[in-house]
């Protein structure tokens, strides 16, 4: 192995030097429909400035991450990857394995059109590391219009009493209240939209971004877990285990009232052909002024080829271009990064979403801000105390701390 | 076994002490072993060595050679998910292992009563172990699922009263794992009996009807006996099956719910990949090699007396 690797990696700078100049590997695992789609308005933008782009798509997150790495840790990685902005990236910019794209970022981006949450996010010791295409929001409330007006909800709930008010009415209608995806990662986000909505925006950040732990013993906190414990009155027999989108079928055939989780969700309703508005609502979750973001980005690794580091900056100016980052947002159901982008493309959704990112009401997403490991941690508590309605929220409270001691 | 230790005393030439005879090994057949032996040096033993020693350092995302002494494994026992899944992988391991033997002893002894359609039976039951344990999972995680499968057929039917939704409560779950299980292995341990039954002297059945011992009784204190070497078998593969048990819990359960069905080789697998958690991982992975060589060492120990004192060489 150690003597096959510099050879190879000889063959691949001969391959490279001899193809054209502004080639670039592209690492990434969005390869289902709509995500391919939005995938090729970035690699559009890149050929018309010149680039040649190679896909490197690998499906599954997990698996794509693991190939990655493993040619980052051989000195062959490709020319960039996407990825989560948080601990995983910022964790290779420390090793020195990154390049940063800091003049190309600024040549792109006029001040003041990124949130400043979203700039922290990408920038370490003063640079700017990743391009972002855009971010997630979780803590939605999708709810079923038919439904509610069964049940004779008026309007979406907009505090925790109002919300199990409203459940026991879709209750007794004889309907499933609250479409549950029984997994740990679903569960994680739901609960973390409640954490939200109980102890707000900036205890959210001192909690998850400062990791200071004196946030779990406050009774906000302590009201989220009562919250989220009484969610399972709510849930059909064949939660658990159920996936993501099997719950929005639920939604979608007006058998269930509500769906907690990201706006990543909405793509099922657009594809049965329903329309926001009319079909079905969304709001955010009941008591909540802040979205919950997840920034997706390109990252650079260092490659010592002069040739891709001019690939490198070239593609981050086509992904931060006003114009890329509309498209993509539209066709991959996320929001862009920048404020001063035309949306007038995007659903209702996004619009009520897009209001909240220009008053600056966002907080990062646990992912963006610790480790894998810890927010792994996380899961396990939430996923096991949703599961055991004999779990106590004292255990509950310990087995969520010692996920930040053990992670 | 008994064939291979057969050959091998006529294989050395008479009159020359067996010990010496073992020694002497052909050169034309070492030379064609090399490259396995090299297989097994470089990549078992390699990354075997490589995980512990990774499990000895600071590793997180990327290997690291800072040393940590046995920091990662303090970090894997103060996991209430690591604490689960060794739980969970025990009662699975037990009532795995123990209803797959006597459900496939069961089958192989119904065969041995020389039914019709024996061998269309055989074929049958052993179907199931043809099968990937992913395809064993997803089949019952339907069959299981209240909302789709039997409990839902059954009240369909009007058994209003059938309950069936042992993957949906966190108490049962582990049993309904162990359930597919046994219903994919059971096959397996019943060949592995059929062919030991089929080594007993026919005489011995003769004499036990004419001493007019019930049979039940036959099979339990003379045949059962007389298939060491089989059970030792049968239990070593389950064993190492339910040590390692994966694939069959992400189809079925995905761990859950809560994490119920959690297991040791799961745990491993999502420090590895989905945490980027070397360090954990490899912990968890060394505890695991251990627990196997634990189970394993004594086992193939154990079978290697039986089998010797059956040829009168002890």
């Amino acid at each position: 192995m150690r003597l096959l690797l510099p050879s190879l990696t000889a063959l691949l700078l001969v391959s490279t030097a001899q193809a054209q100049d502004l080639t670039a590997e592209v690492a990434h695992s969005w390869t289902s429909g709509g995500e391919a789609a939005a995938v090729k308005v970035i690699s559009d933008a890149f050929t018309a400035r010149g680039g040649t782009w190679v896909d490197w798509s690998v499906a599954g997150f997990e698996s794509a991450n693991a190939a990655y790495i493993s040619r980052l840790l051989a000195g062959d990685p490709p020319t960039a990857k996407t990825a989560v902005a948080g601990p995983e990236v910022t964790e290779l910019i420390a090793q020195g394995l990154m390049n940063d794209i800091d003049t190309a970022f600024h040549a792109a981006v006029p001040d003041g059109v990124v949130p400043q949450v979203v700039l922290d996010a990408i920038t370490m010791d003063g640079k700017v590391y990743m391009a972002p295409t855009g971010m997630h929001a979780g803590s939605w409330m999708f709810y079923s219009m038919p439904v509610f007006e069964k049940a004779g909800i008026t309007e979406a709930p907009t505090s925790w009493d109002e919300f199990f008010a409203a459940m026991d009415k879709i209750k007794a209608a004889g309907l499933v209240p609250i479409a549950w995806g029984g997994q740990s990662w679903q569960e994680g986000i739901v609960f973390h939209a409640v954490v939200l909505s109980t102890i707000g925006a900036e205890a959210f950040t001192k909690l998850y971004k400062d990791s200071d732990l004196s946030v779990i013993d406050t009774p906000e906190f302590a009201e989220a877990v009562n919250v989220f414990g009484r969610m399972r009155d709510y849930v059909d027999a064949g939660a658990p285990g159920r996936n993501w989108n099997d719950a929005t079928a639920m939604v979608i055939r007006d058998e269930a009232g509500v769906q907690l989780l990201s706006d990543f969700i909405k793509g099922e309703f657009t594809t049965a052909g329903e329309t926001p508005g009319i079909d079905y609502g969304c709001a955010l979750t009941p008591s909540t002024d802040s979205l919950i973001f997840l920034a997706d980005a390109f990252t650079f690794p260092k490659t010592g080829n002069a040739d891709e580091d001019k690939a490198q900056a070239l593609l981050a100016e086509a992904v931060l271009d006003p114009r890329v980052q509309a498209d993509f947002s539209a066709l991959k159901g996320s929001l862009p990064i920048r404020t001063d982008v035309d949306t007038s493309g995007l659903d209702a959704c996004a619009q009520t979403a897009i209001e909240l990112v220009k008053q600056d009401k966002i907080v990062p997403d646990a992912a963006m801000t610790l480790s894998p490991a810890i927010n792994g941690g996380f899961k396990d508590a939430v996923g096991a105390f949703f599961a055991d309605p004999a779990m106590t929220s004292e255990a509950f409270i310990e087995q969520y701390k010692a996920a930040f001691a053990n992670g | 076994m008994v064939d291979q230790s057969g050959a091998r005393t006529t294989a050395s030439p008479p009159g020359r002490s067996k010990v010496t005879g073992r020694l002497r090994l052909p050169v034309a057949a070492m030379a064609a072993l090399t490259p396995a032996w090299l297989i097994i040096l470089l990549v078992y033993l390699g990354t075997t060595v490589w995980t512990v020693q990774i499990s000895l350092t600071k590793s997180r995302m990327l290997p690291s050679s800072e040393f940590a002494g046995l920091s990662q494994y303090q970090r894997l026992f103060g996991t209430a998910r690591w604490s689960n899944s060794i739980e969970n992988v025990l009662t699975f391991g037990v009532v795995y292992v123990l209803g797959a033997m006597v459900v496939g002893l069961l089958l192989a002894i119904a065969i041995d009563r020389r039914v019709r359609f024996e061998s269309a039976w055989r074929t049958m039951f052993l179907y199931p172990y043809a099968l990937s344990f992913i395809v064993t999972g997803l089949m019952w995680q339907w069959l299981m699922n209240p909302e789709i499968g039997i409990q839902a057929t059954a009240r369909a039917a009007g058994l209003g009263w059938f309950t069936f939704d042992w993957t949906t409560r966190s108490d049962m779950a582990i049993y309904a794992v162990a359930l597919a299980g046994i219903w994919q292995s059971a096959g397996l341990v019943m060949v592995l009996m059929l062919a030991g039954l089929r080594g007993i002297d026919a005489d011995l059945w003769r004499a036990t009807r004419i001493e007019g011992i019930p049979m039940w009784r036959t099979y339990l204190t003379i045949v059962l006996p007389q298939l060491g070497p089989s059970v030792a078998t049968a239990f070593m593969l389950l064993t190492m099956g339910a040590v390692r048990t994966f694939d069959l819990v992400v189809a079925l359960t995905n761990g859950g719910p809560g994490q119920s069905t959690e297991v040791p080789a799961k745990f491993i697998m999502d420090s590895l990949f989905a945490r980027q958690d070397l360090g954990l991982a490899t912990a968890g992975a060394t505890v695991m090699l251990f627990t196997v060589m634990a189970v394993t060492i004594p086992i193939l120990y154990a079978r290697d007396i039986w089998t010797r004192r059956q040829n009168g060489r002890l």
